[in-house]
């Protein structure tokens, strides 16, 4: 029976000791397939098990804050800035970025084709009063969808039933768009990965505006004396490395480079 | 009418081939529903039938409670139990968050009232049978209970069954404080929220197809070891 218990206790010693760590990500940096093709290549350079925790950036923050995540991975500038400033991240550093993109269906009914900017899309839509789906839920895409209202200087709070914010990730929102016919403005990994296209359409991308920067940041474990600060430092390591940059600039999904590395080693 | 064939077509091929993954997040609902209607079922059994045989001066508004838990919003449940095991939050020491525990311990909360509540309606009509006849014989309070549990097994079978259809089926509160992390805390109702999340409703269906498959199968299994429903038993 003593053995039997020892035997126990050794093998969950090993299962503890063993490296994992949590990493908070966006839903954007998941739904991609790009996780998928990171995380095997991280567990055998480094032995480091990535326990991805798939969130809005809003939460990814959160989950940060209290300490239930060793890093995160997100993509709202101003977010991240506050984080690190507060305390709560040791420093942010940048991994890799993508653009956002405005889907819409392919008749394109509110003209933003041909629209200069993605404030005049935006303000096309708005006039035409066409469906328009909204993230809804305080993640990197919705901050970034509102400060292009606010640059479009419109403001959605007053805006009539065309305008729906359904609050959920970018998968589910995409399914919502193409269920309704609506536009939507999605990140362009999210929207080549995505399955269920119907007659939605990619209208209109390239705007500098819509550039869309990851940074990973470290949770401080000054403030949280538990995390695992060795192994995020590990993969911060790994994911600047030469190695990493090849996998992120390789990865394609119909020939289109969905992710672009921009890590300053 | 596509999506559901390309759906069972799915899960035909998922079942077929054993797909390492399908039979890792199964196990791990199994794991988790099973153990969580255990732990609920210790408390709620014996719980249930105690307020049935018991009276006490807060005995209708414990019942009513009770009768009013069977509805918790497993997403508040969820919620809560996350604050309480975040780092932050009062138990944050044990480091249970995103773990299948923490999975368990919302599933109890959950199912434990729905349970205690079945057993409750169940047993006071038994007790209403039984009630001369055990007084007479004397019994202590633990032997009336006991003997109510074991004649009235057939409707605790049923309590126990639909404590655990609640927990396998549930996504709201495990997604919370599961995080839904693969291999880790992927269970079936999170990975078709995952899959249908990224639009491959194909394979979103054969999941779900798989998940009712599970419920039946466990059903009938704990019906055929408990013997239910043979010709000369009730």
């Amino acid at each position: 029976m003593i053995r039997i218990l020892t035997a126990v206790l050794i093998l969950l010693a090993g299962a503890v000791q063993a490296d994992t760590m949590r990493l908070a990500v966006t839903t954007s940096f998941h739904n991609s397939g790009l996780s998928d093709v990171l995380l095997p290549a991280i567990e055998t350079d480094t032995g480091i098990d990535v326990q991805l925790l798939v969130v809005g950036t809003g939460q990814a923050i959160r989950l940060g804050e209290a300490g239930d995540v060793d890093a995160i991975l997100v993509h709202s500038r101003k977010a991240e800035d506050r984080f690190v400033s507060a305390g709560y991240g040791t420093h942010r550093r940048e991994i890799m970025y993508n653009d956002f993109v405005f889907i819409g269906p392919a008749a394109d009914p509110a003209e933003i084709g041909d629209a200069g900017s993605a404030v005049t899309a935006l303000q096309r839509i708005s006039q035409s009063k066409a469906p328009f789906v909204s993230r809804g839920d305080d993640s990197g895409t919705h901050k970034k969808e509102r400060a292009l209202w606010a640059a479009a200087e419109q403001d959605p709070a007053t805006f009539a039933s065309w305008y729906k914010a359904v609050g959920a990730g970018m998968g589910a929102s995409l399914n919502t768009a193409s269920g309704l016919g609506a536009y939507i403005m999605a990140d362009r990994a999210s929207w080549l990965n995505f399955g269920n296209k119907q007659d939605l359409a990619l209208l209109f991308s390239g705007d500098p505006a819509l550039f869309n920067q990851y940074a990973y940041i470290p949770v401080n474990p000054a403030r949280h004396s538990h995390v695992k600060a060795s192994a995020a430092l590990q993969l911060e390591t790994w994911l600047t490395s030469p190695k990493a940059q090849g996998l992120i600039d390789g990865y394609t999904i119909g020939g289109e480079t969905l992710f672009t590395f921009n890590a300053t080693p | 009418m596509n999506e559901i064939w390309a759906g069972i077509a799915a899960a035909f091929r998922l079942i077929v081939t054993l797909d390492a993954d399908l039979v890792d997040i199964t196990l791990r609902s199994l794991q988790v529903s099973l153990s969580a209607l255990v732990i609920a079922s210790v408390i709620a059994l014996p719980f249930g039938t105690w307020l049935a045989i018991r009276r006490f001066r807060f005995r209708r508004l414990t019942i009513a409670t009770l009768n009013a838990l069977m509805g918790l919003p497993p997403v508040v449940v969820g919620l809560i139990v996350y604050l309480l095991l975040s780092r932050s939050g009062p138990f944050g020491v044990l480091g249970l968050l995103f773990t299948p525990t923490a999975m368990i311990i919302a599933q109890v909360i959950i199912i434990t009232p729905l349970i205690a509540s079945i057993t409750h309606q169940a047993m006071r009509e038994l007790w209403a049978e039984y009630h001369d006849l055990l007084i007479s014989l004397n019994t202590t309070k633990g032997q009336r209970i006991m003997t109510l549990i074991r004649d009235g097994r057939r409707t605790l079978l049923t309590a126990a069954l639909a404590g655990f259809g609640r927990a396998i089926g549930e996504v709201g509160a495990i997604m919370i404080v599961g995080g839904n992390i693969d291999n880790a805390t992927r269970v079936l109702t999170t990975a078709i929220a995952l899959e249908t999340g990224k639009g491959d409703f194909a394979l979103a269906l054969g999941l779900g197809f798989v998940l009712i498959a599970l419920a039946l199968l466990v059903n009938f299994a704990i019906h055929a070891l408990s013997r239910t429903e043979r010709e000369g038993r009730w």
